[in-house]
């Protein structure tokens, strides 16, 4: 689905974010991309989502561009309008007439549980429903490719899990590929069949990790046995104890930007 | 409760005020060239209420088409602004020179190259020049002040310059534009007046021309009486400017929720 081939990024300031970053993604797939703040992991996703353009290496959808769907770690709703509205968005974006918009985006909200929603504002909405909101909005316009930039990350664990247990479904459901920024080694753990662990300045990717099936449960042996594999390569790159924050539960940590 | 005392206190000092300012102007006899009392304020205002209506509503329709014709110029400019850095660049040093450049001074040319034959369009030309940088300002800083993820929204489901501007950036400024409304709104009034008053008394217009005649003839009640209607013109311009915002935020703004 898509693959980055030596990708180098400096930032106007000088500072080299990524260099001779690869990975690739398949189709179907449920990559996470792991690693402590400030490793350049965003970036990576940015450059993923065209958003950004590489000052080295090159990126390519073998299968031509897909259909990005963007999630960013604030909902970055549009305050004026209602759920509605705001899931529709992409839809109005891309010229799809407004009655068919309104009723695909009202089956998308519903979708992610917010049946009945359609009509509020985002400020009378908690923040896990508006990342649902946030999330409706980037499959409205159906993505065939999903980023996600620690959409997670500013939530409760309560709120997270039944997220995450969402974002299990949604991806079985529409056959998404799915590329997912995390600094948490247990939801990385849980949701995704590989992880890239990356390391800061300059980021790259210190190991690809596939990890086996049977995860069904955020408990479940093999579960934990992904943790261990997870924190053990990141031991590796020596990236705990540089951040702190890497080998932490996600149930401890506060709100970090990456 | 509390909402009634908004408005009973203020009501209360009123009353205070008119009632003391009525006995101390009986009671030592001031001359009404020098502080006429409340009555004769009242009573002056009767005896010329055909004049002073028509000069007020002469005030408010030259007020409100320099107004509007000003929100209308600094949202097309603020626009362009934000479409193009360079047209920003090459044009905002000389919109700021517009408006350090008190408007008192312009106003002899502005009426002479307009002409007196056409006095209103001058006045409503000067109201429109005062109330134009607050508006194009305050929604120049609304359009630059847009989520910076949602334009890569835009971006990424390839919206046009169009679309961004009437579905992300023109929503986002609408706040700015507002507040900037409320600033412009008040000062045009003040730009017309002082447009009336530069317009000297050659001219029979609004208000200002009433305050400048009544006093030339020392009938200073009269003076009262214009300038009052002056006070509640300009508060009822920034009401309904508060009224059109709250409106128009109540649903997700926070400046307007709770209001």
């Amino acid at each position: 689905m898509i693959e980055l081939n030596a990708v180098a990024k400096r930032f106007p300031n000088g500072v080299v974010a990524l260099r001779e970053l690869s990975f690739t993604v398949a189709q179907k797939e449920f990559v996470s991309l792991l690693g402590p703040s400030g490793c350049g992991k965003s970036t990576a996703l940015r450059l993923a989502a065209g958003l950004l353009t590489p000052d080295a290496g090159r990126i390519d959808y073998p299968g031509g561009k897909p259909e990005i769907g963007f999630v960013f770690q604030e909902p970055t709703l549009m305050p004026w309008a209602d759920a509605l509205a705001n899931v529709r968005l992409p839809l109005d974006l891309k010229h799809v007439p407004r009655s068919e918009a309104e009723v695909r985006a009202a089956d998308t909200l519903a979708r992610v549980g917010l049946k009945g929603f359609e009509r509020a504002f985002p400020r009378e909405l908690s923040g896990g429903m508006k990342m649902r909101v946030s999330i409706a909005r980037a499959l409205a316009a159906r993505p065939q490719l999903l980023l996600l930039d620690e959409p997670f990350a500013a939530l409760d664990e309560i709120t997270r899990n039944a997220l995450g247990d969402d974002l299990l479904r949604l991806w079985r459901e529409d056959g998404l590929t799915v590329l997912f920024v995390t600094h948490s080694v247990s939801e990385s753990s849980y949701l995704s069949q590989r992880v890239l662990v990356m390391t800061p300045r300059p980021g790259h990717i210190a190991a690809d990790i596939a990890l086996p099936p049977g995860r069904d449960g955020r408990l479940a042996p093999a579960t934990i046995e992904a943790q261990r594999k997870i924190s053990d390569a990141l031991n590796m790159a020596g990236s705990v104890g540089v951040e702190g924050s890497a080998s932490v539960p996600a149930s401890d940590q506060k709100r970090s930007s990456a | 409760m509390k909402r009634l005392l908004d408005i009973a206190l203020p009501v209360l000092v009123a009353a205070l005020v008119i009632s003391a300012w009525q006995w101390s102007t009986t009671h030592w006899q001031v001359p009404t060239y020098v502080l006429p009392a409340p009555s004769a304020i009242v009573t002056a205002f009767l005896n010329n209420f055909a004049s002073l209506t028509a000069a007020l509503t002469a005030t408010f329709l030259i007020t409100i088409a320099g107004f509007l014709g000003a929100v209308a110029a600094a949202l097309a400019l603020a626009v362009l602004f934000s479409q193009s850095r360079l047209i920003e660049r090459s044009l905002y040093p000389y919109a700021v020179i517009l408006q350090v450049t008190p408007v008192v001074a312009i106003a002899p040319l502005i009426l002479i190259w307009i002409g007196f034959e056409h006095i209103t369009l001058a006045l409503a030309l000067l109201a429109g020049l005062i109330a134009f940088f607050p508006v194009l300002t305050s929604t120049m800083l609304g359009l630059k002040s847009v989520d910076s993820n949602l334009m890569d929204l835009a971006r990424l489901y390839g919206a046009s310059r169009w679309q961004t501007l009437r579905n992300v950036q023109m929503p986002s400024a609408l706040p700015y534009l507002l507040s900037g409304m409320k600033t412009g709104g008040v000062i045009a009034l003040i730009g017309e007046v002082t447009a009336e008053f530069a317009a000297g008394s050659g001219t029979a217009t609004g208000l200002a021309w009433r305050i400048t005649e009544s006093s030339n003839r020392l009938e200073i009640a009269t003076t009262f009486a214009a300038l009052a209607l002056l006070a509640v013109l300009g508060v009822a311009i920034f009401a309904v400017l508060s009224l059109l915002e709250w409106w128009l935020l109540r649903r997700w703004h926070e400046s307007a929720i709770g209001a």
